[in-house]
């Protein structure tokens, strides 16, 4: 196996082993000031303010629970103190790319729930949004406030080469990690305020206020006063918990279970010690299916029986909407470039990683006879679970691909292996490069979009691997935009 | 408010409250079991124990007998047991966890720092760090947490309900401590040169009131003495009328405009106790005022779920 070529985003090497013998003079710009900083360090110091740092997110309680482990098991996701820099002009070509992006992704909502002008022009196959079960008929003909589908979007960037950012995944649904592009910092800031001094990094803490703004500006036109927004979450046993509890705390709003809402005369309440109350948006941090048992699954204990109804009538907000999923699985993903096309009559500033969609024939056919060199994902499939990394798997892995593809080979896509960028990180044997990619997060609200300059750093901690899932070993960076 | 975030402030303040209570019942028990203090026999000391922490059914139902080694495990570290420190502390942090909103960081952190703490002690590692070690640890946490959420967080009807949750908590406790003494200690020889003292003084301990109670009398202990300070002393922070004074006090805070019906009961309460007499209490039975008082006490709890929605 030849490991392709990938670029440092701090040296520019294109190598995995440790950095023992780098040049100063090969360090890329936006980088320099980490540079100096970790020259000047003790590698010592690194060492004690890891710990330092373990020791802070365990006792502030950021903590993720395991899906399979056992109820309630809260790990921390491993922390990086070498932060991951993005220069002025790198960022401004992304939010750019983003917002074009979110912005087309909204308008596609809109239509398929509506006239579905896409269809007729040919962009997208009926059939595609019939047969995908993400597709939600209970939205057809309902108005959102603003035409806002996905208020809170987190899209996966990778980093190929210089000058070259791809989409890997639109996250379109309940995308999470905003907590930890927060926490980060903070602790960032904590254990090394000296390295901030040199470096003009943007922040990033007024992100809450700009979500909290975003969820107020949609809220239904029949609210009075101030709109009361809640947060709703399926409770401590989900893995996300301790971000909503953060995001709630943030943005001084209630964060409700199914349990403290109820619907009465075409409205959500609150139960409060003072009464019922009436809400107004809801940022829901829980699944379509969960949302209501009347309308979806019966035996969900989490959602608000009646929801559906009251939402559909524009009695209540919920954000994101219901339905998105149709618009950010692996399936419609490679319809993107054209939907911007389409919508907006614009070139995409951010490309997609090209795609094979195994429900082409022909499409399919290389994908049976390149699995060795292919990453094949699951359509419907997220955190990086049921995926074959072709060059690291065996022939007996391949072997049941190929099986699956055959026999649901609308469920699957495949994508070249990338050589994702990497970054140097602090290791057990000191500091090395690892692969990384990035998740900024767009606001959206009734006055356009925003997107806060940073976002969710993953790292993939072990040597050489691709994958940077918290689920699977992954940890997290803090990320740097500079101001100049 | 959110009803549950009450619901959750309330046990909160309970379980924190009721930690600390266990471990100064436990404590004094363990002094006396070592100087030979132990009562009548060793098991009475474990009884008396058993009797104050409400009898739960699970102790005789998992076995455990009237020692040292069964009450320490399953009152201080059992997880499974819903009476032991470790069962509230682990309780009061869950309970907090859903709380991060509306509660200080420096009480989150206080609370979750303390379950970390606690969350892989065995019995060996007990053992290992001292029994008296453990219990004064505990108070302090539970002291910590009682000041760092009085001077962090707002004093809004967060604080009220935990609040409500710790005295209720506490009243019931000294409550429950006073009448099991009462009964055990009523054959007491007490001609037996300092058989009083020692007796009476661990109760005193056990309530926090050692100290108080000769700053208040500067004589020696009589049982009546104890009873009248536990009970009726409006200036002693653990008698049972300071504690229905303070559920008044944060009753009415949170009903504001209201006229609740928990606001009644409370002030029954306190009435009851603020124009008790100790005499007449001591001649009318003791036993049956106090548990007049620890059913008021549930009776309220109850009330408490119908007047703010909650599930206590």
């Amino acid at each position: 196996m030849t490991t392709p070529a990938f670029l440092d985003e701090m040296y520019g090497l294109s190598t995995l082993e440790s950095f023992a013998d780098r040049k100063s003079t090969q360090v890329r710009a936006p980088y320099q000031a980490i540079e100096e900083w970790l020259q000047a360090t003790d590698p010592a110091v690194f060492a004690r303010k890891r710990d330092e740092a373990d020791l802070i997110f365990r006792r502030v309680g950021i903590t993720f629970n395991v899906y399979g482990d056992n109820a309630g098991t809260e790990r921390l996701i491993p922390f990086d103190i070498i932060p991951r820099v993005l220069s002025a002009a790198e960022w401004s070509h992304l939010a750019a790319g983003l917002v074009q992006r979110v912005k087309a992704l909204n308008l596609f909502l809109h239509d398929i729930y509506h006239a579905q002008e896409v269809v007729r022009a040919g962009v997208v196959p009926e059939a595609h949004l019939l047969r995908n079960s993400l597709f939600r008929p209970e939205m057809k003909g309902v108005d959102v406030p603003s035409n806002v589908y996905v208020h809170i979007a987190g899209i996966d960037i990778v980093r190929v080469e210089e000058g070259s950012f791809y989409v890997l995944e639109d996250n379109l649904r309940t995308p999470s990690g905003v907590s930890y592009m927060l926490q980060n910092r903070a602790v960032m800031m904590r254990l090394f305020p000296q390295v901030f001094a040199k470096a003009q990094v943007a922040p990033v803490d007024h992100y809450s206020q700009e979500l909290l703004r975003c969820l107020r500006s949609v809220a239904p036109p029949t609210a009075e006063g101030e709109p009361t927004v809640v947060v709703m979450t399926p409770g401590p046993y989900n893995s996300a918990y301790f971000e909503h509890t953060f995001l709630a705390e943030q943005m001084g709003v209630e964060l409700a279970e199914g349990q403290d809402l109820f619907v009465r005369d075409n409205a959500v309440y609150m139960r409060t010690t003072l009464g019922p109350r009436r809400v107004d948006v809801i940022y829901r941090r829980i699944d379509d299916d969960s949302l209501d048992p009347l309308a979806f699954r019966p035996d969900s204990m989490l959602g608000v029986p009646g929801l559906l109804s009251v939402y559909r009538n524009g009695g209540v907000t919920l954000a994101n909407a219901i339905g998105t999923g149709v618009a950010d699985d692996k399936s419609s993903y490679p319809y993107v470039p054209d939907l911007i096309n389409f919508y907006l009559g614009e070139k995409p500033i951010l490309g997609n990683v090209p795609t094979y969609r195994c429900a082409l024939d022909a499409d399919r056919a290389y994908v049976l006879e390149h699995l060795s060199e292919l990453v094949v994902k699951q359509t419907q499939g997220s955190g990086g679970y049921g995926m074959l990394i072709g060059p690291r798997s065996t022939r007996e892995e391949q072997a049941k691909f190929r099986e699956l593809i055959a026999a649901h080979p609308d469920g699957y896509i495949a994508q070249p292996t990338l050589a994702l960028s990497s970054c140097p990180t602090f290791v057990e044997e000191g500091i090395a490069p690892r692969h990384i990619d990035l998740r900024p997060f767009v606001l959206t609200g009734a006055n356009g979009s925003v997107v806060v300059p940073g976002g969710l750093t993953r790292v993939a901690l072990k040597k050489g691997s691709l994958v940077v899932n918290s689920s699977q070993g992954g940890g997290t960076k803090d990320t740097w935009v500079l101001r100049s | 408010m959110l009803s549950r975030t009450a619901d959750n402030l309330y046990w909160t303040g309970r379980y924190i409250e009721r930690a600390e209570n266990l471990a100064r019942v436990l404590d004094v028990s363990h002094r006396n079991s070592l100087l030979g203090l132990a009562g009548p026999t060793p098991e009475s000391e474990w009884q008396d124990v058993l009797d104050i922490l409400g009898n739960p059914k699970q102790f005789t139902e998992r076995g455990c007998g009237l020692n040292e080694a069964d009450i320490m495990q399953f009152f201080a570290i059992d997880t499974e047991s819903p009476c032991s420190i470790k069962f509230c502390i682990h309780g009061a942090r869950e309970s907090a966890r859903a709380l991060r909103a509306v509660i200080s960081t420096e009480m989150w952190e206080s609370i979750n720092t303390t379950w970390l703490a606690v969350r892989d002690l065995d019995e060996a590692g007990l053992r290992a760090r001292g029994l008296r070690e453990f219990y004064d640890w505990v108070k302090d946490r539970s002291h910590l947490f009682r000041g760092v959420s009085h001077g962090t967080t707002l004093h809004n009807d967060a604080f009220h309900f935990l609040r409500m949750g710790t005295f209720l908590e506490r009243g019931d406790s000294t409550a429950r401590l006073l009448d099991t003494k009462y009964q055990s200690l009523a054959g007491m020889d007490a001609e037996i040169t300092g058989a009083t003292y020692y007796a009476w003084g661990s109760v005193l301990r056990q309530a926090s009131s050692f100290r108080a109670y000769h700053q208040t009398y500067r004589d020696v202990i009589t049982p009546e003495r104890v009873a009248e300070l536990l009970i009726v002393r409006p200036e002693l922070p653990r008698s049972l009328r300071f504690c229905a004074m303070q559920m008044v006090e944060h009753l009415d805070a949170l009903a504001g405009t209201r006229d609740l019906e928990a606001q009644r009961l409370a002030g029954e309460l306190h009435a009851g106790l603020r124009f008790a007499r100790i005499d007449r209490v001591l001649d009318k039975g003791i036993h049956e005022f106090l548990a007049d008082v620890v059913q008021r006490i549930a009776d309220l709890s109850a009330q408490l779920a119908r007047d703010f929605l909650m599930t206590v």
